[in-house]
């Protein structure tokens, strides 16, 4: 049977565990004098029966299914006469692909030599052993694990403890995985950025001037030598970031008050989700947007009284993306605003304040760790922001401070150095794990100092 | 000044029917209103002037047509069951109202000369004259010296520093929290404890020198040794200031009050002398609820 089938399989069984349980308490419950007189209620000892159906069963076939295939191949491999024996890894993969290309139909087995037409026979017939033995083995793994938890039912069985804990188990193990997954994520950036710090030192790439990563593909090739300082990648993507924030968090915020204090109830009830919709249009539609409707005015405004603009400027990116981040500062606030309690501002008009005296001296106040969040996420979704900058911004790591030249960012630099044909060992890729890793390192300082301000400012009031 | 009429169906009957009331819902069939308040509900001089008061929440009307006024310097106590209106009429004293969208109110409320719905009047200005304190204590998370600051800040009452101090000083002396806190001026208001958090509010409200305090259960969610430093004090306060206070605590009405009006759904049943209000009631709903029949 095809794994797929299997698992579908055990689901029903375990469906039929769980109903055999239910069954079985309440036969058990019967002569007692009913369910009340069970330690727990019948759901706990069907869900137990179930439980012990499906974890074995299921341990077993991960098990299985993690190993059977590297047998398999070893047996096919030992089964070659000792003349057509590969001779190194290589060799063997190679004899591998074949074998199984002439088993799965992809090769015609005439077209080989007999000893790799014979293993492919030999490699299908394995298989097919593989899933007979994993089917029966699965099977009776899941009925014996339903029958032992049937047979120990019992009223005084503590079943209701027992499901418990595994639960209990399973949401540490949920979350375990994002814990881990992160782990990983850093692990990965880590390991590549330390090869990179091998090709070219961490002062270069850390207090560098000049990024111009294109290295010679061969060793003939005439090229420039590549040089690696994150200098201006870095203040391009503060100066996007900070333009986009100096856009995000007085539209957002104003918004924000507009809507908790003052609007009225229609009126809030529709612009707060026509805001939020901003923050689901497509990147790549700010990005088109920002290049060519936001890009041409800039710079025909810029010319117009006399500046010189750049028809891809940091100023067209920061502010389209300042647009695209305006929901994240505006509807968290508007929560945390509309949660603060009536009863302060009940306090504060009573003693005769006006609105917007009670929004400045107390609801903001109060409000101000999760606004810091709200305005701390847009920071990240900036700093983060790729797509827009690469259509609007340009590719120039031009170390400026001026929003009106072209730009480039952490973000954009990772992805044309990721894209293309590259050396997956050349310093010009594994430059982008570092650049990745800073990034990495940048978003996390954020978050560290914005929760020490909070800490700081915060005035709690419950 | 008016003498109201006696309540036309006060007859031997009616005694019996209050008995019978389970619900409001019973009242509304069984029971007819009473379309005029018995007792004295209006004194000369007063301070705040109220007269055919009517509230609606949209639809809903809270309030039917109540009239009474609250002298100089006096104590005037609000009674009746849950959901009689009297909160809702304190509210309309100092238009707290006016933050709830459906809620409209209609009516002659005048504060000494000033009509509290004149639509030309400033409201901030009219709050500073009428504080509140509430139910449950409300401190800014703010500082026990900002808090009291608060209203002197936005209302401009102190030039200096040292001005400031001395209104933050004198509010809490009067408001008997001054030795309990002099010592953490600038730690937390909300860290106090309950009692000491309502005496917090009533400080801050009196910063702002009102001429009247109205008190909305101000200590319903206190223990019985913190209601009674508040009592105190709301007899001390009694001497400088007008203060209307609800309260669900016959007791406490008997205790701080000079006048006490009873509320009946909406209306208002019968306004008297504290004392004749809890002795010799003359409404048959009054001393149902004030011996403890109902409500």
């Amino acid at each position: 049977m095809q794994t797929g089938n299997l698992l579908l399989l055990l689901v029903v069984m375990i469906a039929g565990a769980y109903y055999m349980g239910h069954r079985r308490s309440f036969a058990l419950a019967r002569p007692l004098g009913g369910i009340r007189h069970l330690h727990s209620l019948p759901f706990y000892y069907a869900m137990r029966t179930a439980i012990w159906c499906a974890i074995p069963a299921l341990v077993v076939l991960g098990a299985w299914l993690a190993f059977d295939d590297t047998l398999i191949r070893n047996m096919v491999m030992g089964s070659l006469p000792a003349a057509s024996q590969p001779v190194d890894g290589s060799a063997a993969n190679l004899m591998l692909n074949q074998i199984s290309n002439v088993a799965s139909g992809a090769l015609s087995p005439a077209s080989v030599s007999p000893e790799v037409a014979a293993a492919a026979e030999k490699l299908n017939s394995l298989r097919q052993l593989n899933t007979m033995a994993v089917t029966v083995v699965v099977i009776v793994v899941a009925m014996l694990g339903t029958a032992w938890g049937w047979v120990k039912i019992s009223p005084q069985m503590r079943a209701r403890q027992q499901v418990e804990k595994v639960l209990q188990t399973l949401f540490m193990l949920s979350a375990t995985i994002a814990i881990l997954t992160t782990v990983g994520i850093l692990m990965s950036v880590l390991f590549e950025s330390i090869r990179f710090f091998g090709k070219v030192p961490a002062t270069d790439f850390l207090f560098g001037l000049h990024w111009s990563p294109q290295t010679a593909l061969r060793a003939d090739q005439v090229a420039s030598e590549g040089s690696f300082g994150a200098i201006p990648l870095f203040v391009g993507t503060l100066l996007i970031s900070a333009i986009a924030l100096l856009v995000a968090v007085p539209v957002g915020l104003m918004s924000a008050i507009y809507l908790a204090e003052y609007a009225p109830a229609k009126v809030r009830a529709f612009a707060k989700p026509a805001l939020e919709v901003l923050a689901g249009v497509p990147t790549v539609v700010y990005g088109f947007f920002a290049a060519l409707t936001v890009a041409p005015v800039i710079r025909q405004l810029g010319e117009s009284i006399g500046l010189d603009v750049a028809s891809e400027s940091a100023l067209a990116a920061g502010l389209v993306m300042g647009v695209m981040i305006i929901p994240f500062v505006s509807s968290l606030a508007d929560d945390v605003i509309t949660a603060v309690p009536q009863a302060l501002r009940d306090a504060s008009l009573g003693l005769g304040a006006t609105s917007s005296e009670t929004i400045k001296k107390v609801i903001f106040p109060a409000a101000l760790p999760g606004i810091m969040g709200g305005i701390l996420l847009a920071a990240s979704r900036a700093i983060g922001e790729t797509m827009i900058v690469v259509m609007a911004a340009g590719l120039a790591a031009n170390m400026t401070v001026n929003p009106l030249e072209a730009v480039t960012t952490v973000t954009v630099q990772i992805v044309t150095l990721l894209t293309g044909d590259q050396e997956f060992d050349s310093a010009k890729t594994l430059a982008a794990f570092a650049l990745g890793l800073m990034l990495f390192i940048t978003t996390l300082l954020l978050n560290v100092i914005a929760l020490h301000i909070v800490k700081k400012y915060r005035e709690q009031y419950d | 000044m008016d003498t109201a009429e006696k309540f036309d169906d006060k007859a031997p009957g009616n005694a019996k029917l209050a008995d019978q009331i389970e619900g409001e819902q019973a009242m509304d069939e069984t029971i007819r209103y009473p379309d005029q308040t018995v007792g004295t509900p209006y004194v000369d001089n007063p301070k705040m002037r109220m007269r055919d008061v009517e509230v609606f929440y949209g639809e809903k009307q809270a309030i039917h047509g109540v009239s009474l006024d609250i002298g100089k310097n006096e104590v005037v106590a609000l009674i009746g069951p849950s959901g009689c209106g009297k909160s809702t009429f304190l509210r309309c004293l100092n238009r707290m109202n006016d933050t709830i969208d459906i809620c409209q109110v209609k009516g002659n409320l005048h504060l000494e000369d000033q009509d509290l719905y004149d639509p030309k009047l400033d409201v901030v200005e009219l709050r500073a004259r009428v504080g509140m304190v509430f139910q449950k204590p409300n401190p800014f998370p703010k500082s026990i010296y900002d808090n009291v600051a608060y209203g002197p800040r936005i209302h401009g009452l102190a030039n200096k520093k040292y001005d400031l101090d001395e209104i933050v000083e004198t509010s809490l002396q009067k408001a008997g929290l001054w030795n309990e806190v002099k010592d953490r001026l600038h730690s937390p208001g909300t860290g106090l404890s309950g009692g000491q958090q309502q005496r917090l509010c009533i400080a801050r409200t009196i910063a702002v020198s009102p001429e009247v305090v109205l008190m909305d259960e101000p200590c319903s969610a206190l223990d019985p040794i913190a209601t009674a430093k508040i009592e105190e004090l709301i007899a001390e306060l009694s001497q400088s200031y007008t203060i209307a206070i609800v309260t669900h605590s016959m007791q406490q009405a008997a205790r701080v009050s000079n006048r006490t009006a009873y509320f009946h759904l909406g209306r208002l049943v019968e306004m008297n002398d504290t004392d004749t209000v809890f002795t010799k009631p003359e409404h048959d709903l009054t001393e149902a609820y004030i011996t403890g029949r109902f409500g």
